[in-house]
């Protein structure tokens, strides 16, 4: 911690706290109860899905169904990340290098969605695209369908995903300031050019990082789609869709595998994380 | 001056009021409609109003456990130095890495009556899955990291100098942690615990699995809003539904106010 603390007598240095029976006491505490509490579900999901031998597992992954449900979600990663990442910047971007009346009503509204309840968000949307919403007659006409799709899919997805992004990008991005950008402008740079050279290497971890958390919130999301999707089996059964299906089909080491992927994800989500956040340190280039 | 800011401000809007502000405004005309007695009516009607006091009280429920276990928590990765001190530290990150289904899929399996931990607590007289109790469970597990990464940086700049010159003027430990630690540490602590409390109000997959969802007993009002949909009672959902949204709001206005506290607390401007 404070490896550069000057020399202090004796009666000092030992910090509140840091006495070795409190120490331990409190270690013992949280150890256990992290075990207990974040451990065990892991370590649970794991020997479920493999209670019934590899082979089962395997067959379970496979099977028409849960494959359908991976690809679908793969497929709503592909398309909301992309588009999260592009309207983070350009909201970053906003908020950090300008000033404006309502900058921080803006600030607000990118944050809003990370107060609302999934649920919530997934009803809202069918009050504009379903069938008794605002453009549900407009849609009808038009035969286009949203709600009960994979238009609405996205659209869930992008809605309870919206800050990931930006919110990564917002902080840093005010630190490093527009002293570079406005440097670069003076030596006769276009906008795009000062964004694609400068601004964005200087970000480039930030949003890695924000895409990565975006992207496990998408594969992940279950309140919002659910609402949305109408849970269509084989249709428009995302992959936390499917382990709900799959449960109350009593296909318990089903689910337990549709879950071991999930758990993979997030898993692997934290790995990077850590690693980015352990590679900033050196970088400097994170929040 | 910086090119952009037309286009940069414009894409910004427009995504937001097409992905973000439309459906909120759609769902709160549609609540709007209605009329205040039938809005009354929906949310007086015995079963809405027992669904808001089981999420409620299970929020608060999951927030107390979270406020303390948090706490040590972030006090043990600020403070001690440890074996598998960055194991624990990724670990906080599980509850908002792993997906609610998968999360309430295994804390159900776990706390059935043949699961590792529901099989003992059940011969001590404390069944968990499909009872309120449940929900508290799912509740405190996907609201965990709330309290943690909050408090745990405000631990970290503490430093350990103002505890010495406490402890210089003959100050105790426990005067120490209770006149200059917690202080500087309550706001984010606050701002902490009423983020994990929204959180829990709003939480739908990880608690439906494990909660058994028997009306008027533990079933949440996000669960009822769903029922509602699947019924077709769109009037019911959408009043439901804003009721939310406006708990959420509250909930957001407060910890906005607590944060602007700590900040001032913190003697920082703005951001």
């Amino acid at each position: 911690m404070t490896s550069a603390a000057p020399q202090r007598p004796s009666w000092m240095t030992t910090p509140v706290g840091g006495g070795k029976a409190t120490r331990v006491t409190v270690l013992m505490l949280v150890l256990v109860t992290t075990i207990l509490f974040l451990v065990a579900p892991l370590a649970l999901i794991v020997t479920s899905a493999l209670s019934g031998g590899f082979s089962v597992f395997m067959r379970n992954l496979f099977d028409a169904a849960t494959a359908h449900a991976i690809w679908l979600t793969v497929l709503t990663a592909l398309v909301v990340v992309p588009i999260n990442i592009a309207f983070g910047l350009a909201a970053a971007w906003t908020v950090t290098k300008f000033d404006f009346p309502g900058r921080t009503l803006l600030i607000a509204l990118i944050e809003l969605p990370y107060s609302v309840s999934p649920i919530v968000a997934g009803v809202a949307y069918l009050f504009v695209y379903g069938t008794q919403g605002l453009f549900g007659p407009l849609l009808e006409h038009f035969d286009i369908k949203v709600m009960f799709a994979l238009p609405a899919i996205f659209l869930a997805s992008l809605f309870v995903t919206a800050p990931f992004v930006a919110r990564e990008l917002i902080p840093l991005m005010q630190v490093q300031g527009t002293d570079e950008e406005e440097a670069a402008v003076t030596l006769g740079a276009s906008g795009f050019a000062t964004f694609l050279r400068v601004t964005l290497p200087n970000v480039r971890w930030a949003v890695v990082y924000g895409a990565i958390l975006c992207n496990a919130r998408v594969m992940g999301e279950f309140g919002a789609v659910s609402v949305v999707s109408g849970n269509i089996r084989g249709q428009t059964t995302t992959l936390p869709l499917q382990i709900e299906l799959l449960y109350q089909d009593y296909n318990v080491a089903g689910a337990f595998t549709a879950a071991t992927v999930l758990m993979a994800v997030a898993l692997l989500t934290i790995i990077i994380k850590a690693l980015l956040e352990h590679f900033a340190d050196t970088d400097g280039r994170l929040p | 001056m910086i090119p952009g800011f037309g286009l940069a401000l414009g894409t910004t809007v427009l995504y937001l009021g097409a992905i973000v502000l439309l459906p909120i405004c759609a769902l709160l005309v549609k609540a709007s409609n209605l009329g205040l007695a039938e809005f009354w009516m929906i949310l007086s009607s015995p079963r809405t109003v027992a669904s808001i006091r089981v999420t409620v009280t299970m929020a608060l429920a999951a927030t107390l456990f979270n406020a303390i276990y948090g706490l040590l928590l972030a006090w043990a990765l600020a403070r001690y130095e440890f074996y598998g001190k960055r194991v624990l530290d990724a670990l906080v990150d599980v509850p908002f890495a792993l997906p609610t289904a998968v999360a309430g899929l295994a804390l159900t399996a776990l706390f059935a009556k043949n699961g590792w931990f529901g099989g003992p607590l059940d011969r001590l007289g404390i069944p968990v899955a499909y009872t309120p109790l449940g929900i508290a469970i799912a509740m405190a597990f996907t609201s965990l990291p709330f309290v943690v990464r909050t408090v745990q940086p405000v631990i970290e700049d503490l430093g350990y100098e103002v505890e010495e010159a406490g402890r210089s003027l003959g100050a105790s430990d426990f005067q120490i942690l209770r006149k200059v630690i917690f202080p500087s540490i309550f706001p984010a602590f606050l701002a902490g615990c009423s983020l994990a409390f929204a959180r829990s109000l709003g939480e739908f997959g990880a608690v439906i699995f494990i909660a058994g969802n028997q009306p008027m007993r533990t079933e949440i009002v996000a669960l009822l809003t769903f029922i509602r949909l699947e019924e077709y009672n769109y009037a019911a959902a959408a009043a439901i539904a804003a009721i939310m949204l406006a708990m959420a709001f509250v909930m957001l206005v407060i910890t906005n106010t607590i944060q602007a506290w700590h900040l001032r607390y913190l003697g920082r401007g703005d951001i």
